[in-house]
C-alpha cells in the first residue's frame, strides 16, 4: 500500500497499490469501514491482477472533492508530532501497562 | 496530483546530514502468486507504530516488531510513532492497520485466510541498512515458517 508515489517509484517494490490520501490514511478515513474495506479489497485483488514486477495500481478514491488543500500542507513544516521527553513517554507507557495488567 | 514527498521529507529532515533515499533501479524481485488470492494465506504488517495492550513502545531506530492478534479491537491498540500525524490512526487504527477489513475479507472469502498474528513496527527507522539487514530478514523468515502465501505491507 502507498500514498507516496514518488517514494514508491524510487523504492520500486514488486507490487504497489496507490491511494492519494494524506499520510496516515493508507487504508482509508477513520470510522469509514466501507471505504476501508474497499481499499483493502482492491489491494487484495492487485495480488492477482499485477503481472509485471514494479507495477503500481492507482485507486480512484478522492480524499475531498471540494478541498485539495491537504496536498499543499501534508508533510510540511510543523507537520510532525512532537516526541515527548523520555519521562513523559515512560509515564504514558506505565499508565498503559497498568491499564492492561492482568490480561484484562 | 500525487504529492511529491521526497522534497518535503528532505526539508523536514534537513537536520539529518546524511539522509539518503532508497533507490532501487533493478527489476524488483518477483514471486508469482501460486494460487487465487481467495485460497491464499495473507499476512498483514503495518509500519504505523501500532501497539497491543501492554506491549513496550517503539524507540528511535527501532527495528523490532510486535505481534498483534488479528482479533484485536480499538480498545486494545495504541499508536506510538512521531513520523506522521497519528490522531486519526489513534482514533481508528484501521486507517493504517486494517484489521477489521482483513477480517471481513476473510469472512467473505475474498482471501483464503487472514493470518494470525498480524505484525506491527514503527517505520521511523532512518537507516535503510538496518531495515535491510535486521528487520526485513527476520520478518521474511517468520513469514516463510508460517507458510504465508502473500504479504500485505501498509505504511503510515
Amino acid at each position: 500500500m502507498t500514498s507516496a508515489m514518488d517514494i514508491t517509484r524510487a523504492v520500486n517494490p514488486p507490487r504497489a497499490v496507490f491511494v492519494n490520501f494524506p499520510l496516515g490514511h493508507q487504508t482509508g478515513k477513520p470510522h469509514q469501514p466501507v471505504l476501508q474495506r474497499q481499499i483493502v479489497a482492491d489491494a487484495m485483488r492487485a495480488f492477482e491482477s499485477i503481472e509485471r514486477p514494479g507495477t503500481t495500481v492507482e485507486l480512484p478514491y478522492i480524499w475531498d472533492a471540494n478541498d485539495r488543500g491537504w496536498e499543499d500542507s501534508d508533510y510540511t513544516e510543523g507537520f510532525l508530532p512532537e516526541r515527548p521527553p523520555k519521562e513523559d513517554a515512560d509515564a504514558i507507557e506505565a499508565e498503559r501497562r497498568a491499564r492492561f495488567a492482568g490480561g484484562k | 496530483m500525487p504529492v511529491d514527498y521526497i522534497p518535503r521529507t528532505r526539508e523536514l529532515y534537513k537536520a539529518y546530514d546524511h539522509y539518503r533515499w532508497v533507490v532501487n533501479n533493478d527489476t524488483p524481485p518477483w514471486t508469482p502468486l501460486k494460487k487465487p488470492i481467495a485460497q491464499c494465506r495473507v499476512a498483514l504488517m503495518g509500519s504505523g507504530g501500532i501497539l497491543y495492550r501492554d506491549q513496550p513502545r517503539f524507540h528511535r531506530e527501532d527495528t523490532s516488531y510486535r505481534l498483534i492478534p488479528k482479533s484485536a479491537v480499538q480498545a486494545d491498540l495504541e499508536v506510538w510513532h512521531f513520523g506522521y500525524r497519528t490522531e486519526d490512526a489513534a482514533s481508528d487504527h484501521n486507517c493504517v492497520f486494517p484489521l477489521a477489513a482483513m477480517r471481513e475479507l476473510e469472512a467473505a472469502g475474498t482471501i483464503g485466510e487472514f493470518m494470525d498474528p498480524a505484525y506491527s513496527f514503527m517505520g521511523g527507522v532512518y537507516s535503510s541498512r538496518k531495515v535491510r539487514e535486521e528487520l526485513a530478514p527476520r520478518i521474511a523468515d517468520e513469514l516463510q515458517r508460517a507458510h504465508a502465501d502473500a504479504f500485505y505491507l501498509v505504511p503510515a
